[in-house]
């Protein structure tokens, strides 16, 4: 990077240490921060819409409710590691074999032999022509996708937690009124059961902002990842920049790290609260409106 | 909708593309030096990165290297993320059921103990290695008790900072990390031999790819460039062809 980090070996103190920040995989590592702060912007609110989702349809009639009920017991009885592992082998085998089936409809030979998934080339997901980028992003979007299946099991049993937990009077003043089932859901369940919903949701969000180190069991290469590999220790064959095991300041830094975005987390979340509990029938509402009032 | 188009275009691309070569997708660990580690570029490197590309280039074929984590090494690749390993994985029977593998690159070699001084107690104490590794197999058998770490990173920690009494792993890659520690880790008891040499492994549904990679081994074997490239990363002291 800089123009006296030809020999860092003959360096010392800051040069060497600015020099030794600044290696190809120091910003492979300072990327990784993006990365993540990338999939959970992305992950957060599929998750949520996938709790909604779930929610909804538990709460429906019969069918639809062994449905919800069926995706919030099984994903949340399965182990993440378990999950990660095998789940995302699954949907990416499960989609290979959608398109070989509708691209290649001549093919003769098995999909499965002995151990080996084997699909048409033209239905390869991503095609294993496709560049480099692309199969980043792919497996970028089987984590997005694998992240919201597990998070949005929880939010689903958070929110139909927060559905019922809003007052049955309510409901049952909507009715009096002559609003159709959707517009008592739309109009009256929904805006109330939120305020019931944060605490929950707030939990699983500092949940989800650990639980990235996930993610290298996907092929993505994130933060935790890297300060393993540059903490490591390394000896002097395989790199300018030799050094013992550090991966304690590493992870230290982590540390730091998610105890900032924790607080900035709860913080925004405190907000949301506040705003949530604004003219509400719950302790902490008729608290803001005696302190209003007075 | 400027990246909606992009990724169109660049699938369109690739569609026409798979007509003419495919990419050959080869899988590694990146952590295991000298075999294959990252560099300071943050660049995969090493002698089975030399090595696959030299192949690849008899062989004529296009390559891209992928890191996977060494647990789910085997299970990507029959599911088909990629197309090769090259892990300094050792050929072994129960590994073959599962894979195939290409004739050896690297000749059996020996495995060996490392403790933190050299009265460490390999034979009954706690001896450290990676998991689903030769090395754990074989001293799962022993009556050493085995603590298994998910990379070689922690199986060596784990000697400095005294949860093992020893750690078992490639000699080879155990060689640069001792004479780096400057007498803090030294060898202790006698080295094993263990495992088939290291080969390439494929799908065992990919016979064609197989015979193209024997093909390229065997030329490299004939004219010593596969020996240049392990004296180069070894030293003069490895096995050679």
């Amino acid at each position: 990077m800089f123009s006296f980090c030809t020999d860092p070996a003959a360096l010392d103190g800051l040069a060497w240490l600015s020099c030794y920040l600044t290696t190809g995989k120091h910003m492979a590592f300072y990327g990784a921060f993006g990365t993540v702060l990338l999939l959970l912007a992305i992950t957060a609110p599929l998750a949520l819409a996938f709790g909604f989702a779930g929610a909804s349809a538990a709460r429906g009639p019969a069918p639809v409710s062994w449905l919800g009920k069926g995706y919030i017991a099984i994903v949340r009885g399965v182990p993440d590691i378990a999950f990660f592992l095998f789940f995302v082998i699954a949907l990416d085998q499960m989609f290979e074999w959608v398109r070989h089936e509708v691209k290649c409809p001549g093919w003769d030979q098995p999909i499965y032999q002995g151990n080996d998934f084997i699909v048409c080339p033209e239905a390869k997901l991503p095609l294993s022509t496709a560049p480099q980028w692309v199969h980043e992003g792919y497996g970028f979007f089987l984590a997005v996708l694998t992240f919201a299946i597990v998070f949005g099991a929880f939010a689903a049993n958070v929110l139909y937690g927060a559905m019922r937990a809003v007052p049955r009077a309510q409901i049952e003043t909507a009715e009096a009124y002559g609003l159709s089932q959707g517009q008592t859901f739309w109009r009256i369940l929904v805006p109330q059961m939120w305020v019931y919903a944060l605490p929950g949701l707030s939990n699983l969000w500092m949940v989800l902002i650990k639980a990235t180190p996930l993610l290298f069991l996907l092929g993505v290469e994130d933060i935790v990842y890297w300060a393993r590999e540059l903490g490591g220790t390394k000896t002097p064959q395989f790199t300018d920049y030799p050094h013992g095991d550090w991966r304690m300041w590493y992870f230290l830094a982590l540390l730091v790290f998610y105890l900032i975005f924790t607080r900035v987390s709860e913080l925004v979340l405190d907000r949301i609260m506040a705003r949530l509990t604004l003219g509400q029938a719950t302790a902490a509402g008729e608290r803001q409106r005696k302190a209003a009032a007075a | 909708m400027k990246t909606l188009t992009l990724t169109t275009a660049a699938l369109a691309l690739a569609a026409t593309g798979a007509l003419a070569q495919d990419t050959i997708r080869m899988g590694t660990e990146g952590a295991y030096p000298p075999y294959n580690f990252l560099n300071d570029a943050g660049e995969v490197d090493g002698f089975e990165i030399e090595l696959g590309n030299e192949l690849c280039a008899r062989a004529e074929l296009d390559c891209e290297w992928v890191t996977n984590e060494w647990d789910s090494i085997i299970p990507n690749l029959v599911s088909g993320n990629y197309d090769t390993i090259m892990a300094g994985m050792s050929i072994t029977d129960e590994r073959d059921e599962v894979i195939d593998f290409t004739q050896d690159y690297y000749p059996p070699t020996e495995s060996a103990y490392v403790g933190a001084s050299e009265d460490a107690d390999w034979e009954t104490g706690v001896v450290a290695a990676q998991a689903a590794t030769i090395q754990a197999a074989h001293v799962a058998e022993g009556d050493a008790a085995l603590i298994e770490f998910a990379t070689p990173e922690e199986t060596v920690a784990a000697v400095r900072n005294g949860e093992a009494d020893a750690v078992f792993a490639d000699y080879d890659y155990l060689r640069p990390i001792v004479e780096a520690s400057g007498g803090e880790l030294s060898f202790v008891g006698e080295p094993v031999p263990l495992g088939g040499g290291i080969g390439m492994g494929l799908r065992e549904s990919d016979t064609e790819l197989q015979e193209t990679f024997n093909a390229a081994i065997d030329s490299m074997k004939e004219d010593g460039t596969l020996n240049e490239m392990l004296v180069k990363w070894f030293g003069e002291e490895i096995g050679q062809y």
